[in-house]
C-alpha cells in the first residue's frame, strides 16, 4: 500500500483519532475504576443506600 | 426488561452489564473490517491516497453533530418529561461529542492542507463546526461550575437546545454560502455521488464510530450513575455524621 507524496498527513490523522479514542476508552475506564473504590470505601465505613442495599450492590 | 424499566437506574445498570461486552466487541469487528476495507481502497484520481482521510474525517463530523442531537432530546427528557435519565445521558455524552468534533476538525485540517493549500479557512462549515466545539466545551464547563447536578441539568438543557439552532447551519452552510469545503457527497438530494468504492469503506467506518459512540456513552452513563450514588451516600453519610 502506497500512501504518496502526503503520507504523513493520513498517517498523522489516523495516529490522531487511534490515541483519542483510546484516551476516552481509557478515561472511561478509570472513572469507572475510581467510582467503584468510592463506592466500596463508603460501603466499609457503614453507610447504606435508601434501599436497604449495599453501595456498591446493583 | 421494557423500555419503561430503564427510567430506573438500577435496572439500567444491571443491563449495562450485560450489553456492553457485546457492544465492545461488535464495535472493535465493525471497526477492523472498516480499517481493512479503508487501506485496501483504491486511490481517488483526483485526490489520490489523501481520500483515505475521508473514511475517519466523515465519520466523525457526522458524529459531532449527531451527538449534539441525541443531547437535544435529551434535554427535551429533562425539561419536558423530566426522565430520570435524560440529563444523565446529556452529560454522559458532551465528552464524547467533543472528542469526535475535535477530531472532525483535525482531520479535516489535515485533509485540508494537501487538497486546499491551507490547514484551516474561516468558511462557514468549518466556523460552524469550530462553534460546535467551543460549545460542546461550554456545556461540559457548565456541569462542572454547578454542584448540585438537576440544577446543572436544566441549565445545560436550555443550552443545548438554543446550541441545536447550530446544527441546520453546519448541515447546510456548504449549499447556503460559498465555502472551500465541498458540497454533501453522500447524504445529498438524487442520492450518493461516491463510487462503491468508497462508499462502502466509509458507511462500514460511520457504522464502527457510531456503534463506539453507543459503547462509549453507555459506559459513561454507568459512571455518571455511580457518581451520583456516591454523592447521595456521601450526604447520607455527612447527615448522620451530624446527628
Amino acid at each position: 500500500m502506497s500512501l504518496g507524496p502526503y503520507a504523513s498527513f493520513i498517517v498523522t490523522s489516523y495516529a490522531l483519532v487511534a490515541a483519542i479514542v483510546l484516551m476516552l476508552i481509557v478515561w472511561i475506564a478509570i472513572d469507572y475504576r475510581n467510582q467503584k473504590e468510592r463506592l466500596r470505601e463508603l460501603e466499609a465505613s457503614g453507610v447504606v443506600r435508601r434501599s436497604g442495599r449495599q453501595a456498591t450492590e446493583i | 426488561m421494557t423500555l419503561i424499566d430503564l427510567a430506573n437506574p438500577t435496572k439500567f445498570l444491571s443491563l449495562t452489564a450485560r450489553v456492553l461486552p457485546w457492544l465492545a466487541g461488535a464495535t472493535t469487528i465493525l471497526l477492523l473490517i472498516g480499517l481493512y476495507q479503508a487501506a485496501t481502497a483504491p486511490d481517488d484520481y483526483q485526490q489520490g491516497a489523501t481520500v483515505k482521510i475521508m473514511f475517519i474525517h466523515v465519520p466523525n463530523a457526522w458524529l459531532s453533530m449527531f451527538v449534539w442531537g441525541v443531547m437535544s432530546i435529551a434535554a427535551l427528557g429533562t425539561l419536558v418529561w423530566r426522565h430520570p435519565l435524560a440529563d444523565v445521558a446529556a452529560k454522559a455524552a458532551a465528552p464524547i461529542g467533543a472528542a469526535f468534533t475535535f477530531l472532525a476538525l483535525v482531520t479535516g485540517s489535515l485533509w485540508g492542507r494537501p487538497m486546499w493549500g491551507t490547514y484551516w479557512e474561516w468558511d462557514a462549515r468549518l466556523t460552524s463546526v469550530l462553534i460546535l466545539f467551543l460549545m460542546y466545551l461550554g456545556l461540559m464547563a457548565l456541569w462542572r461550575a454547578v454542584d448540585d447536578p438537576s440544577r446543572a441539568a436544566r441549565a445545560a438543557a436550555v443550552l443545548t437546545l438554543v446550541g441545536a439552532l447550530n446544527l441546520p447551519i453546519i448541515k447546510f452552510s456548504v449549499d447556503w454560502w460559498n465555502t472551500l469545503h465541498q458540497p454533501a457527497a453522500v447524504l445529498r438530494m438524487g442520492g450518493t455521488s461516491l463510487d462503491k468504492a468508497f462508499l462502502i469503506p466509509l458507511l462500514v467506518m460511520a457504522l464502527g464510530f457510531s456503534l463506539l459512540f453507543v459503547t462509549l456513552h453507555i459506559a459513561a452513563m454507568r459512571n455518571e450513575i455511580l457518581r451520583r450514588r456516591v454523592r447521595s451516600l456521601q450526604m447520607m453519610q455527612a447527615s448522620q455524621q451530624a446527628a
